[in-house]
């Protein structure tokens, strides 16, 4: 941070400074039927810090990133961001409250353009709600336009998808159209931004892209990042902490090089005793 | 040729209303997935309030047509809240047949308070003809074709303008997503409802203030339905397209082959177009719903 300030060019594409909340999920079971997705799941992302949840498939990720978001809702336990039980809260009121998802398999309307999805990201931050639109002050409004243009302005520069910006996401390439969905996740200002699987079915060069993004957007922005990803050299490289779950279960957190060496996580990756790839 | 020239006129212009129910028909659909079989009779209900307001109550036309606004509004609210969103998850079929329940509560409701006679409600719009050399174009026509264009612009600015339309757009195509960008989708449900009713109930006046009111103005729905089916269920721009098309094929037919054809004709330009084009002209080949 204290550097960055000094060339021009660096602090005129800088994002809008955040504060990274911090997330943590408390003792959560989750249930489908007789099947328990996640047994007494517990872990916390530090504000500000880069967080990956990794783990065998099945082993319960996805389900806890939907339990965040508020798609699945936990039979016990609780999730708290930045301090505030949001375990109950629907869908989208979690955005107002600065959490912000991308989806394993990306999830941009593909009707609409690049500009129109981003747009959409920022949609909560409009106070005029979808009725009271009109009888707010055009006055107020046009501020909050010129703001919302702002940010997405610089989202866009950000993330270097500037060319495409009006054409229909449908029509990009797979590694753009991830990133463009990382563009309307930022788009929304978040606090904390949850990235299932950003590198996945990445070639190395699209992986080294996206990573320095996710670097970036934590370092000048502040934003608290919880990431699943499969991609284990990508996850040692930028994470500060791992947490390791196996059939629903926590089975070690800490430091890149502490999981590594963590003997149960050897044992759920490769069930041998030689050492997780790095 | 001037015989010609004038039923196509007046055929398309008279499609244009058609194309606002077909557009309160599509609306629902996209944003809902809801096959809505109660549109005539909300827009037949509409023209009622109207109609109840401008004679019963003796309130100008402008005034009427507000108050009947809200009134449909607030039924589309009461609607959405207590019938549709407990149904919602059920089968496609359970909440077809809630809409065509409620077509048939609404339609027995009228019937029972204003009966079966037919009634003229003052026009909302001046009715000064248009005459070219030989051809003359009724004023009511005219207006019925200026408000329903004016109305539709006025949609596709919405949806592709603002950040409200586009956020309904992102609602109907993945209500999911939409929620984590933090829509409400059930206001978005809810508004849907809501601009549908509205647009349903101005066809309603708008051909009531012409063509006369009673129960029978529901019917009007059903050749739109063939302009829907034609057009695509899932595509504004089609549905348009095809009313006007329907508008003008019911025009040719009834002018030369006699009234009673116009209620045939055009079914059956239907029934030879999808025989080719399964999906509607502009359809979207994949539909699921229904």
């Amino acid at each position: 941070m204290q550097d960055r300030s000094e060339t021009a060019s660096a602090n005129d594409r800088r994002l809008p400074a955040t504060v990274g909340l911090a997330l943590a999920v408390d003792a959560v079971e989750l249930r489908f039927g007789g099947i328990r997705a996640l047994r007494g799941v517990s872990f916390s992302a530090e504000p500000g810090r880069i967080t990956a949840v990794i783990g065998p498939n099945g082993a319960g990720k996805t389900s806890v990133f939907n339990t965040i978001s508020g798609f699945y809702k936990p039979a016990s336990g609780r999730v708290m961001l930045g301090g505030v039980d949001i375990t109950r809260l629907p869908i989208h009121a979690r955005a107002a409250r600065g959490l912000a998802r991308t989806f394993q398999n990306i999830a941009l309307f593909h009707g609409l353009s690049v500009l129109e999805n981003i747009k959409l990201g920022g949609h909560h931050t409009m106070r005029a709600g979808l009725l009271s639109a009109m009888a707010y002050s055009p006055w107020a409004r046009r501020e909050e336009l010129a703001l919302r243009a702002e940010v997405e302005r610089k989202v866009i520069d950000f993330l270097e998808i500037d060319h495409i910006r009006h054409l229909p996401v449908g029509v990009l390439p797979y590694g753009l159209q991830k990133r463009v969905e990382l563009a309307r996740a930022l788009a929304m200002q978040p606090q904390v931004l949850l990235l299932d699987e950003p590198v996945a079915g990445m070639n190395r060069e699209e992986t080294e892209d996206m990573a320095r993004f996710i670097l970036d957007v934590q370092e000048e922005w502040g934003v608290t990042v919880l990431l699943v990803e499969h991609d284990m050299g990508m996850v040692m490289d930028i994470s500060s902490k791992v947490v390791v779950l196996n059939f629903g279960e926590v089975i070690a957190s800490g430091t890149p090089d502490e999981v590594r060496k963590h003997p149960g996580v050897i044992q759920a990756y490769l069930g041998a005793e030689s050492g997780v790839p790095a | 040729m001037t015989e010609f020239i004038e039923y196509s006129l007046l055929g398309i212009l008279s499609g244009g209303v058609m194309a606002l129910i077909a557009l309160s028909f599509v609306l629902i659909y996209k944003g809902t997935g809801v096959v809505n079989f109660a549109v005539g009779e909300v827009m037949m209900l509409g023209a009622y309030f109207y109609y109840a307001a401008t004679v019963t109550f003796e309130l100008a036309p402008i005034a009427a047509l507000l108050l009947a606004l809200v009134g449909i509004a607030v039924l589309a609210v009461f609607f959405e809240r207590l019938v549709l969103r407990p149904l919602s998850g059920q089968p496609a079929v359970a909440v077809l047949m809630a809409t065509i329940g409620m077509a048939s509560i609404i339609h027995g409701g009228v019937e029972a308070v204003w009966g079966g006679d037919t009634y003229s409600p003052p026009p909302l719009l001046p009715r000064t003809p248009l005459i070219f050399s030989d051809i003359l174009i009724p004023g009511a026509v005219l207006g019925n074709f200026a408000v329903a264009s004016i109305l539709i612009a006025g949609f596709f600015a919405f949806f592709r303008y603002t950040s409200v339309g586009i956020a309904l757009r992102a609602t109907a195509s993945d209500p999911v997503t939409a929620a984590t960008l933090g829509i409400d989708i059930n206001a978005a449900l809810r508004l849907t409802w809501i601009l549908s009713a509205l647009v349903g109930t101005v066809a309603g006046i708008l051909i009531a203030s012409s063509a006369g009111l009673s129960p029978l103005l529901a019917a009007a729905a059903m050749s739109v339905f063939a302009a829907i089916i034609l057009g695509g269920l899932d595509s504004i721009a089609g549905a348009i397209v095809a009313s006007l098309l329907i508008g003008w094929v019911e025009a040719l037919a009834a002018g030369y082959l006699g009234g009673k054809s116009r209620d045939v004709i055009p079914f059956v330009v239907v029934l030879v177009i999808l025989v080719f084009k399964p999906y509607g002209i502009f359809g979207t080949r994949t539909i699921e719903r229904l």
